[in-house]
């Protein structure tokens, strides 16, 4: 494809033929806001946050869909884009609760970013506020359409992403909101609760349950790591406080990209449960008893030699995991054979 | 010392005589809230927020003065305990400002870091609003009196150097507020800047003038450096965003003195990128003046530059 | 997988078979709905009406067990129109004459008789697999949990090399694994008869390349036993037995059956993160900790390797495995001094030729796909691209055999088993999530509206499931998902052990136990509590 040459504040940027202004912007290092922008979803240009001034052209064109042309000349931050922007937050701080105070997502909401960013914090405009239920009574998924700011990436997710559509807007005007089918809450329809809808949300209108009632946004460590559950291969990140797993949120997996299913999304309270054993445990008059790892792995070693000595190694038999780690899988059957003496090694692959 | 052992929350912690309640709590790992108390400072005991239920005692008294005693029975998560925490809370924030949106001290503030903890939303008192005006008379420090909660640390603080203690309370009941002599801005007092008080400073009362806009405290990773232009060897944080050093903040004062301007411009001018331009108060006016003048060692220089 | 997932929403035509894939394998489900977004032709075989068949363009209901009769009368049609890839046929296949002979007996009527599928969309299928220019074929369980499990393999395989379906992108045969590591704990040798890539037991250059890399005079050259003979013979032959991670006592087929066997061994060490069904049996358990409490990697089912990264510490005394298995080898008298994980990857690349080139260095830039045989080789995506491994590719004629149990007076029902999207196997992780269990807490048994009303049974009602083995109490959920003479549950949930109704037969090569097919007889047990 042929490259096309712009000026983007006074930076020239060359780009292939197709691209959008903001991705130009974005290849050049400069910052364009964006709420209903996503790259790996349909261009949207709802929010127009992310305005510019391109002379010759009427009215500030949003960059997320306008594409880039030979010899363009764009402003990103010229009087006429920072008023727009301000007055385009002061509109959605209209009417947006102000609970930053003890929004789960206070530290990770674009509204937040950008008020902080053009110093709007309060709103001219005065209007009807939307006193709708915050739907909590499934355990994945808080949904609190009062701080959505209809940006429709959860939308758009659903149905690019996930394709299942089940939510869309409904209703009209000040009263648009996004629903599901007959405006149920989520349990009650075709959700199957992979919170990729979440992944996307860029304000606090939709949060995971769990992680976000344990731990704020900037307390959580992220470790990533791949999925422990079916065999696609899912990267996320693990999100660890004090030493706890709190949640899962995406990351940008080679397998995934940020989609997960509810398994993966969700699915991490084991880790934690009061049921993990936690002691090595032997067996004695038919009762469990807890026992320090030396006296465990010297009553096992015992064992497994006499045994072996006398009935010979192939009376020994052991199974390996499909769960457990390469390296483990490779250190089981080397310990089989090797120490163990027989070649007895099997999992449960066929399950 | 001879120790005392008492039982908190059901375990059994044994602190010498004339330790805390809150202290002995801390040993423990068991976590007790606290606005106005700072382990550098006197006991003070004014914010109640780290009451505690203490079994023979009449009301809940607060933690960070009580004395630890033998064989006390100490209750820091009961329904009562809980209970009045919401309510210090809840008052609190009828004259706060919810601007945590926009305020520079969001995510690293103790009253939201409370609130959000013990799931207070709103507050249930209404009444009149404080609107002081912002103090922003000078090139280092911004008092926002809307934000403050009277914890009096910064009072605290600001007199542990000898004589400074600029601020003060003034006034009385609901007008109490931190003022200087006179109640004067910043700029017109004798105040050297030395930040000791935006150090403690619980909430957002308290803000340094050249990182307001540059970034919040989730964006921000702190790096401790010790000051090295005098012996006190004071401690204070690079502030860094995305690989930038963006300013400096003081962390700690050295033994017995101070956290003084002159470290923190010098710091700042040997550490950031761009380092804000220094302004020094010359008749009563802030001007901006040459680094060399700032850091006092025009003559040096000058007897360098005539040596070599 | 001999193809990369990320290579089906670029195919032409998808034959999904025995695989339900949006539920058990959602994201790669995902990418099968990318496919048909991008106007990619499916067409599903599975007796169920999965969420995956409704969004097929064709979906071939067959029967239980028909696997065969299907897949080889799609190889008539292909061949009999003269659509097969003549040019792959002749130069990159062999022994293509008997498999026509043996096809040729499968006409579209025959077929249809054996597996229920129309004449139509039989030849329709076989037309728009064999001229698409890519065309993968997925299948899981539902292709190999049968006691010709390995035929329906070959059977698959035979219809991908027809139509040269195969060592190009977008096509190939894809099994999709159900567990994060399955692949990989087969390429780590975790099998009786092979080491680490497939290398073989009892080939003299292969013991001798381990006993030397290993530090030991010699290692045992006669393959070993599988986990079915494992079960036969315990208490008997095998003495001694120690597991890691697995539940078999759930998982596996006629469970009591396992647990006796499990109980009349002289000693047991289970391994585990929770007290299993399994552990319970044990002499020692000893605790182990999850994938978020140490390092490591998981091959995925497309051979992709990626780190398992450590997060938190392990809970309570627990032990990574990889640590339990040092120190017990260690007390053993045979030292294992790995300081980490990597340290145990590292000498996994030296004697595994696929791994050769992967280190912990490269895995952290993203994950690599074996084979990966030098330190500068990118890793592959699609497999057999101008060569099988083994040569030619060889067509294997493959007869259709009925389940080993068919539907009589007394068990006049099919019941096949698979899993549910909000649970995982045996349940021991996802019941204990707080969220999975909390939504999905009770198991059912799908059954056809026609079969409920001829029983009596209404939606919710307990209902009795009985097989030559064992039986089970469930709640039955009416509709159509199932055909009739069918029904359907999940192994995830103890209460209702479907593992002690199943049938052990295995098939004989693979020993996989026919988890799909058995005969059973079902029962009103006690109306819905309408309190």
């Amino acid at each position: 494809m042929a490259d096309i040459t712009l000026t983007i504040d006074g930076k020239q940027v060359t780009v292939p033929q197709g691209s959008t202004v903001l991705e130009a912007a974005q290849k050049a290092d400069i910052f364009i806001p964006t709420f209903c922008h996503d790259p790996e979803l349909s261009r949207y240009g709802a929010c127009r946050m992310c305005v510019v001034e391109i002379p010759g052209m009427r009215n500030l064109p949003a960059s997320c869909v306008t594409e880039a042309r030979d010899g363009m000349e764009v402003y990103t931050e010229s009087p006429a884009v920072i008023e727009a922007r301000k007055t385009i937050l002061e509109l959605l701080l209209a009417n947006h609760p102000l609970d930053c105070l003890t929004c789960p997502k206070n530290g990770d909401c674009r509204l937040q970013d950008y008020c902080y960013y053009y110093g709007v914090g309060d709103t001219p405009f005065e209007g009807e506020h939307h006193e709708y239920e915050v739907e909590e009574e499934n355990p994945f998924i808080v949904r609190d359409m009062n701080k959505c700011i209809l940006c429709g990436k959860c939308v758009r997710a659903c149905a690019e992403i996930q394709g299942r559509g089940v939510i869309d807007f409904a209703y009209r005007g000040v009263n648009t909101k996004v629903a599901t089918i007959m405006d149920v809450p989520l349990s009650e329809s075709e959700c199957l609760f992979c919170g990729n809808c979440v992944a996307v949300c860029p304000v606090g209108a939709l949060q995971e349950k769990g992680l976000r009632s344990q731990a704020r946004t900037w307390e959580v460590e992220k470790v990533k790591t791949t999925c422990s559950y079916c065999g696609c291969g899912c990267n996320f990140d693990l999100n660890v406080k004090d030493n706890k797993v709190v949640g899962v949120t995406s990351c940008d997996g080679d397998v995934n990209g940020r989609a997960l299913c509810v398994k993966g999304r969700f699915g991490y309270g084991f880790i934690h449960h009061p049921d993990r054993l936690t002691k090595p445990l032997i067996k004695k008059d038919g009762e469990f008893v807890e026992a320090e790892w030396d006296e465990a792995l010297s009553l096992v070693a015992g064992k497994m030699g006499e045994t072996k000595k006398e009935y010979g190694a192939d009376s020994l038999s052991v199974l390996s995991s499909a769960r457990c780690t390469n390296e483990e899988n490779y250190l089981l059957q080397k310990f089989t054979r090797a120490v163990l003496g027989t070649n007895n090694i099997d999992h449960c692959a066929r399950l | 010392m001879s120790n005392v052992t008492l039982t908190i929350d059901g375990i059994k912690v044994a602190v010498p005589r004339g330790t805390t309640v809150l202290d002995a709590a801390t040993k423990a790992g068991i976590f007790i809230p606290t606005l106005c108390h700072d382990p550098n400072l006197e006991k003070y005991g004014a914010c109640r927020i780290c009451v505690v239920e203490i079994k023979g005692m009449r009301n809940l008294p607060a933690s960070c003065c009580t004395d630890a005693a033998e064989g006390m029975e100490v209750y820091t998560k009961s329904e009562a305990v809980i209970e009045a925490r919401k309510t210090i809370l809840e008052l609190l924030l009828a004259n706060h400002p919810r601007d945590c949106l926009t305020c520079e001290k969001n995510g690293n503030c103790r009253l939201q870091d409370y609130c959000f903890y013990y799931g207070v939303k709103e507050s249930s008192f209404n009444g009149i609003r404080k609107n002081h005006p912002i103090d922003d008379s000078n090139p280092y420090i911004i008092r926002d009196h809307n934000k403050c909660i009277l914890c009096g640390r910064c009072i605290r603080t600001c007199a542990q150097v000898k004589e400074r203690s600029i601020i003060d309370f003034a006034y009385r009941g609901f007008n109490t507020k931190v003022a200087t002599a006179m109640d004067m801005p910043l700029a017109e007092s004798e105040c050297v800047y030395c930040g000791r008080c935006v150090a403690v400073c619980p909430v957002g009362a308290l803000m340094f003038k050249p990182l307001k806009g540059k970034g919040r405290a989730f964006e921000i990773e702190k790096r401790p450096v010790t000051c090295t232009f005098c012996e006190n060897g004071c401690t204070f944080d690079l502030n860094v965003k995305d690989g930038k050093v963006i300013g400096v903040t003081p962390r700690e004062p050295g033994e017995g003195r101070p956290l003084c301007l002159k470290g923190r411009l010098g710091l700042e001018l040997k550490y950031c990128d761009e380092p804000p331009k220094p302004m020094l108060k010359k008749n009563g006016e802030f001007v901006q003046v040459p680094w060399a003048e700032a850091l006092e060692i025009k003559d040096l220089i000058n007897k360098i530059i005539e040596l070599d | 997988m001999t193809n990369s997932i990320e290579e089906i929403s670029k195919a032409d035509y998808i034959l999904a078979i025995g695989t339900n894939t949006t539920e058990s394998h959602p994201i790669i489900g995902l990418e099968v709905k990318k496919a048909i977004r991008n106007g990619t032709g499916l067409a599903v075989a599975d007796p169920r009406k999965t969420e995956v068949a409704s969004m097929a363009h064709r979906h071939m209901q067959l029967k239980s067990g028909s696997d065969i009769a299907l897949l080889n009368g799609l190889a008539h049609v292909i061949i009999e129109e003269g659509l097969y890839a003549k040019e792959f046929v002749e130069e990159r296949t062999e022994d293509f004459e008997a498999f026509k002979e043996t096809v040729s007996k499968y006409t579209p009527e025959c077929v249809e008789e054996i597996t229920g599928v129309p004449v139509d969309i039989l030849k329709e299928v076989a037309r728009n697999y064999a001229q698409a220019k890519n065309a993968p074929i997925l299948y899981t369980m539902g292709i190999t949990q049968h006691i010709c499990g390995t035929h329906n393999v070959l059977a698959v395989a035979n219809l991908s090399m027809l139509c040269g379906h195969i060592g190009k992108e977008s096509s190939g045969v894809n099994p999709l694994r159900g567990q994060n590591n399955v692949q990989g704990a087969c390429d780590m040798g975790a099998l009786p008869n092979v080491f680490t890539a497939y290398q073989k037991v009892g080939m003299e250059n292969v013991q001798a390349k381990y006993a030397n890399a290993w530090n030991v005079d010699a290692l045992p050259d006669k393959v070993g036993i599988n986990i079915g003979q494992m079960m036969e013979r315990a208490g008997s032959n095998v003495k001694a037995m120690y597991i890691m991670g697995e539940n078999p006592v759930l998982s596996d087929p006629d469970s009591n059956h396992v647990a006796h066997a499990l109980e009349s061994l002289d000693f047991l060490v289970v391994q585990d993160i929770f007290l299993t069904e399994t552990a319970r049996l044990a002499d020692v358990v000893l605790p182990a900790t999850s994938f978020a409490e140490k390092d490591g990697t998981f091959t995925n089912t497309e051979r992709r390797v990626q780190r398992v990264r450590k997060a938190i510490d392990p809970v309570g005394n627990a032990m990574p495995d990889w640590e339990i298995i040092c120190n017990l080898s260690s007390v053993m008298g045979y030292p294992m001094n790995y300081s980490s994980a990597k340290d145990i990857f590292d000498e996994i690349s030296t004697v595994t030729p696929s791994y050769a080139g992967m280190s912990y260095e490269r895995l952290d830039n993203g994950g690599l796909q074996w084979p990966c045989p030098t330190e500068d080789h990118p890793g592959t995506p699609y497999l057999h691209k101008d060569k099988f491994a083994r040569g030619l590719g060889k067509f294997s004629a493959v007869d259709y055999v009925p389940p080993a149990e068919q539907p009589d007076a007394e068990y006049p029902m099919i019941l096949s088993t698979g899993r549910r999207h909000f649970h995982y196997h045996t349940g021991t992780m996802t019941r204990r999530t707080g969220t999975l269990d909390k939504y999905y807490n009770e198991e059912s048994l799908e059954i056809n509206e026609i079969d409920a009303q001829k029983l009596g049974i209404n939606n919710g009602d307990k209902v009795k499931v009985t097989s030559r083995r064992g039986s089970v109490e469930v709640k039955a959920c009416v509709g159509d998902t199932v055909p009739e003479g069918m029904v359907f549950t999940s192994f995830h949930f103890s209460e209702v052990a479907i593992n002690k109704v199943t049938n052990s037969q295995v098939d004989p090569v693979s020993n996989i136990p026919e988890f799909k097919v058995c005969a059973v007889r079902v029962e009103k047990y006690s109306a819905k509590n309408v309190s």
